[in-house]
C-alpha cells in the first residue's frame, strides 16, 4: 500500500515550481559556488573563539583545575553546566531525524540533515567538559574498561558517571552513523555533478561509490528505519543518564525521581531552539526558503511551546514537592536558594523561569509562531534560559551544603572557565560552517521523495482525486502500481 | 570479471516507470537494476526483489551487545575483581541496565551499518560503473542485462514505446564489481544536458 496522496489542507513542504533537477540545483548551489564574505567572517570569528578555547584549555591542563574558580562546595560549576547544556542541544537533531521518522512526519525532510549535523557537533562540544574536568586529561582513557596492569582495576559499572561514558560515546557513534549513512546518496549527487577533478575525487571517496541501485535503496530504507528505532530510546536514555548524574546523589534539589523526564523535555526544548537559530540563518543566507518554510518554523515552535510547558510543570512540581515533603533541606534549597529572589542566586532561578516558562508562551499565537524575527529572538532566549536551568540546578544545590561552616563564598567563573565555554562555541560553529560549505544542508534525496506529494506545484493535482467517490479513491490509491 | 552488455532506458516519471517495469518483465527480459535518485517505494516489489534481512542482522548484533555487556560486567564484578561498594550485592543487575542498553544499541547500529556497507559494496574510494550521470539527480535508469539472444534494437524500441526518454547500449562489468565510473572524463555540466 503506497498512498501517494496528501490532503490539500496540509501546507506544502516545498514551495515554488520545482522538478527533481531543480531541487538538486537549489540545494547544492551553496556548496558549488564560492562562499560569501559573510561565510568568511563567520568562519573567522568561530576559529578565533576556538583558538581562545584552546588557550584556555592549555592553561587548565598546564596549571590544573585551580585555573577555574571552583571551590570547596561548588565542585561542578560552569563546566558541568555547559556539558549538560550541549548534550541537551544535541537531542533535537535525533528527535527530528529519528522520532519524526518513526511517526512518519514528512516535514522532517527539510530540517533533518542540518539538525543531525548539529547533534554531532554539540555532542563533540559536550564531551570536552567532563574529560577536561578530570584534571589529568592525559589519563582520560582510565574511564574505559580495558584489561590493564593496575590489577586489573576495573571501572565502577554501578556509577552513573560511567553510564554517562557509555551513553555519550554510544550516542555520538550512532548519531554519526545515522547522519553519514543518510548523506551517502546526496554525496553521490554532488560527485556526479562535480565540475573539477579534485571535487570528483574527494566526493567520490566520501560517497562510498553509491549508485542509487534499487536494492541499495531497499537496504538503506531498512537501515534508516532500524537506526531510527534504536536512536529513539537511545536519545531518551542519554539525557536520562545525564540526569542520573544528579538524581542518584543525595544532594537536596538533585535527589528527585522527576529528573529523567524533566531533563529529556528540557533537552528537546533547548535543542529545537538551537535548530531554529541555525536554520533561520541558513535558509536566508543560502536562499533555501522554499525548502525550510515558515511551516517548518511554525511546527518547531509548537514543539518548543510544548516542551517548554513540560519543563514549566516540572519546575512547579519540584517547588510543590519541596514544600510537601516537609524535608528541611529540600525546602531550603527550593524555597530559599532558588525561588527566593533575594537569595544569592535567586536571580538565576527567576531568569530561568522567565526565559523557559513565561516567554515561550508567546508561541500559542499562530502569528508569533510564523514570525521569523520573533522565533529567532525567542530561540536565543530559550537557550539562555536552558543554560540558566543547568546553572541553577548545579550551583544552587551545591553552594550551601549540610555544613554551614563550609558554605561557599559567591561563585563566579574565571576567565579561563568562560574561555573554555567560548571555545566550544568556536568548535561548534567552525564545524557547522564547514558542514554548510561542503555538505548539502538539506537531504536532497528525501526532498525529492516528498516533492510530488507535498510540493506546492503538485498539490492541485489532488483536487481531482478528492472529488472522487470514496470507494474509487481508496481503490485507485491503494493499488497505485 | 566478465564484461557484459546492458541496455539502458531512462525514465523521468515514476508514473511511467512502474508500468514500464511491468511490461519489460512481462516481455521476458531480466532487469538487472533500476537506479533512482531517491528511494522509490514499491519498486523493489515491482522488480521482484525479496525483502532485505538487514533488520534481522541488526537484531542479532543487538543481542550480541546485550550478552557482551551482561557477561563482561558480571564476570568483572563477581569473579575477577569483586568490589565492595557500600556492602551492596556484587551482582547488581538493575544498576547495569543503562550500560547493557547502551551496548545493545551500539552493537546493533555499528554492526548494521557495516553489514549494509559490505552487502552494498560501499566503502571509501570504491568506484562503480555508472549507467547514467543523472541517476543521482532526476532520472530513473533501468538497466537490462543482455543475453546472446537479446535483440538490442527491439529492446530499445520496447523501452521507448513504454516512455523511456533516452535509451542506450553499454558494456560494463557485471555482478558486484569494483569498476570505474570515471573512465572517460566526461564531467557533468548543464550544456551536455541541453
Amino acid at each position: 500500500m503506497h498512498i501517494k496522496y496528501e490532503s490539500q489542507l496540509r501546507e506544502p513542504l516545498v514551495y515554488g515550481e520545482k522538478n527533481f533537477h531543480q531541487v538538486t540545483e537549489d540545494i547544492l548551489r551553496p556548496i558549488e559556488v564560492k562562499p560569501s564574505r559573510l561565510w568568511y567572517i563567520g568562519f573567522f570569528i568561530a576559529v578565533t573563539l576556538l583558538l581562545f578555547g584552546v588557550y584556555s584549555l592549555y592553561r587548565e591542563v598546564t596549571y590544573g583545575i585551580g585555573q577555574w574558580n571552583l571551590n570547596k562546595t561548588i565542585g561542578w560549576g560552569w563546566d558541568i553546566t555547559n556539558f549538560v547544556w550541549w548534550v541537551g542541544i544535541g537531542h533535537a537533531g535525533t528527535l527530528i531525524s529519528a522520532v519524526l521518522l518513526l511517526f512518519r512526519q514528512g516535514w522532517r525532510t527539510g530540517v533533518n540533515r542540518a539538525a543531525e549535523a548539529m547533534t554531532i557537533f554539540a555532542v563533540m562540544c559536550a564531551g570536552q567538559f567532563p574529560i577536561f574536568h578530570m584534571g589529568r586529561v592525559w589519563l582520560a582513557f582510565f574511564i574505559l574498561p580495558y584489561p590493564n596492569s593496575r590489577g586489573p582495576l576495573w571501572v565502577n559499572f554501578n556509577s552513573p558517571l560511567l553510564w554517562d561514558v557509555f551513553a555519550i560515546s554510544t550516542y555520538f557513534t550512532v548519531s554519526l552513523l545515522f547522519w553519514y549513512s543518510g548523506l551517502l546518496p546526496d554525496l553521490a549527487t554532488v560527485r556526479d555533478r562535480a565540475f573539477t577533478k579534485l571535487r570528483k575525487k574527494l566526493y567520490g571517496i566520501a560517497a562510498f561509490g553509491w549508485t542509487g541501485s534499487t536494492k541499495h535503496w531497499q537496504r538503506h530504507e531498512s537501515l534508516s528505519l532500524v537506526l531510527a528505532g534504536l536512536s529513539t530510546p537511545l536519545v531518551l536514555s542519554v539525557h536520562t543518564i545525564v540526569s542520573f548524574d544528579f538524581a542518584t546523589s543525595v544532594i537536596p534539589g538533585w535527589h528527585t525521581t522527576i529528573f529523567p523526564p524533566y531533563f529529556v523535555a528540557g533537552a528537546i526544548f533547548s535543542g529545537f531552539a538551537m535548530v531554529q537559530s541555525l536554520l533561520i540563518v541558513v535558509r536566508k543566507v543560502f536562499g533555501l526558503t522554499d525548502y525550510i518554510t515558515i511551516g517548518h518554523i511554525d511546527l518547531m515552535n509548537k514543539v518548543i511551546v510544548l516542551t517548554g510547558s513540560i519543563v514549566g510543570i516540572a519546575y512547579l512540581t519540584e517547588l510543590f514537592m519541596g514544600w510537601y515533603s516537609q524535608n528541611k533541606y529540600e525546602g531550603y534549597t527550593f524555597w530559599y536558594s532558588r525561588a527566593y529572589l533575594f537569595s544569592p542566586y535567586g536571580w538565576s532561578y527567576w531568569g530561568m523561569m522567565a526565559c523557559n516558562v513565561l516567554s515561550p508562551q508567546i508561541f500559542w499565537s499562530r502569528k508569533m509562531r510564523r514570525n521569523v524575527f520573533v522565533t529567532f529572538f525567542m530561540s536565543i532566549i530559550v537557550n539562555i534560559g536552558m543554560w540558566f536551568e543547568r546553572f541553577v540546578i548545579i550551583v544552587t544545590s551545591l553552594y550551601r551544603d549540610y555544613l554551614p561552616s563550609s558554605w561557599s563564598v559567591y561563585y563566579s567563573p574565571s576567565i579561563w572557565e568562560i574561555g573554555f565555554y567560548m571555545g566550544t562555541f568556536g568548535l561548534f560553529f567552525t564545524c557547522f560552517f564547514l558542514f554548510a560549505k561542503y555538505f548539502p544542508v538539506i537531504a536532497v534525496a528525501e526532498i525529492k521523495y516528498v516533492l510530488k506529494r507535498s510540493g506546492e506545484s503538485y498539490k492541485p493535482e489532488f483536487e481531482k482525486l478528492e472529488a472522487q467517490p470514496l470507494d474509487k479513491f481508496i481503490h485507485d490509491n491503494t493499488h497505485a502500481h | 570479471m566478465a564484461q557484459k552488455k546492458f541496455v539502458v532506458g531512462c525514465f523521468d516519471e515514476e508514473k511511467v516507470l512502474f508500468p514500464a517495469v511491468k511490461q519489460v518483465r512481462a516481455a521476458g527480459y531480466k532487469i538487472k537494476d533500476v537506479y533512482t535518485p531517491f528511494a522509490v517505494h514499491g519498486l523493489d516489489h515491482a522488480l521482484g526483489m525479496r525483502e532485505t534481512s538487514l533488520h534481522t542482522a541488526g537484531f542479532i548484533y543487538g543481542i550480541t551487545g546485550t550478552t557482551t555487556a551482561i557477561s563482561a560486567i558480571s564476570w568483572i564484578f563477581t569473579k575477577d575483581w569483586p568490589l565492595n561498594i557500600g556492602g551492596k550485592p556484587h551482582f547488581a543487575l538493575p544498576a547495569w541496565v543503562p550500560i547493557i542498553f547502551e551496548l545493545t544499541v551500539l552493537f546493533a547500529a555499528v554492526g548494521m551499518v557495516m553489514t549494509f556497507c559490505y552487502l552494498c559494496q560501499l566503502a571509501p574510494g570504491v568506484k562503480k560503473h555508472h549507467f547514467h550521470k543523472r541517476a543521482t539527480d532526476d532520472l530513473f535508469v533501468m538497466v537490462i542485462e543482455c543475453t546472446d539472444k537479446t535483440n538490442t534494437d527491439d529492446l530499445k524500441a520496447l523501452l521507448s514505446s513504454n516512455g523511456a526518454i533516452e535509451t542506450d547500449v553499454q558494456v560494463a562489468e557485471e555482478g558486484w564489481w569494483f569498476g570505474t565510473y570515471d573512465k572517460e572524463d566526461n564531467l557533468y555540466n548543464e550544456k551536455q544536458l541541453a
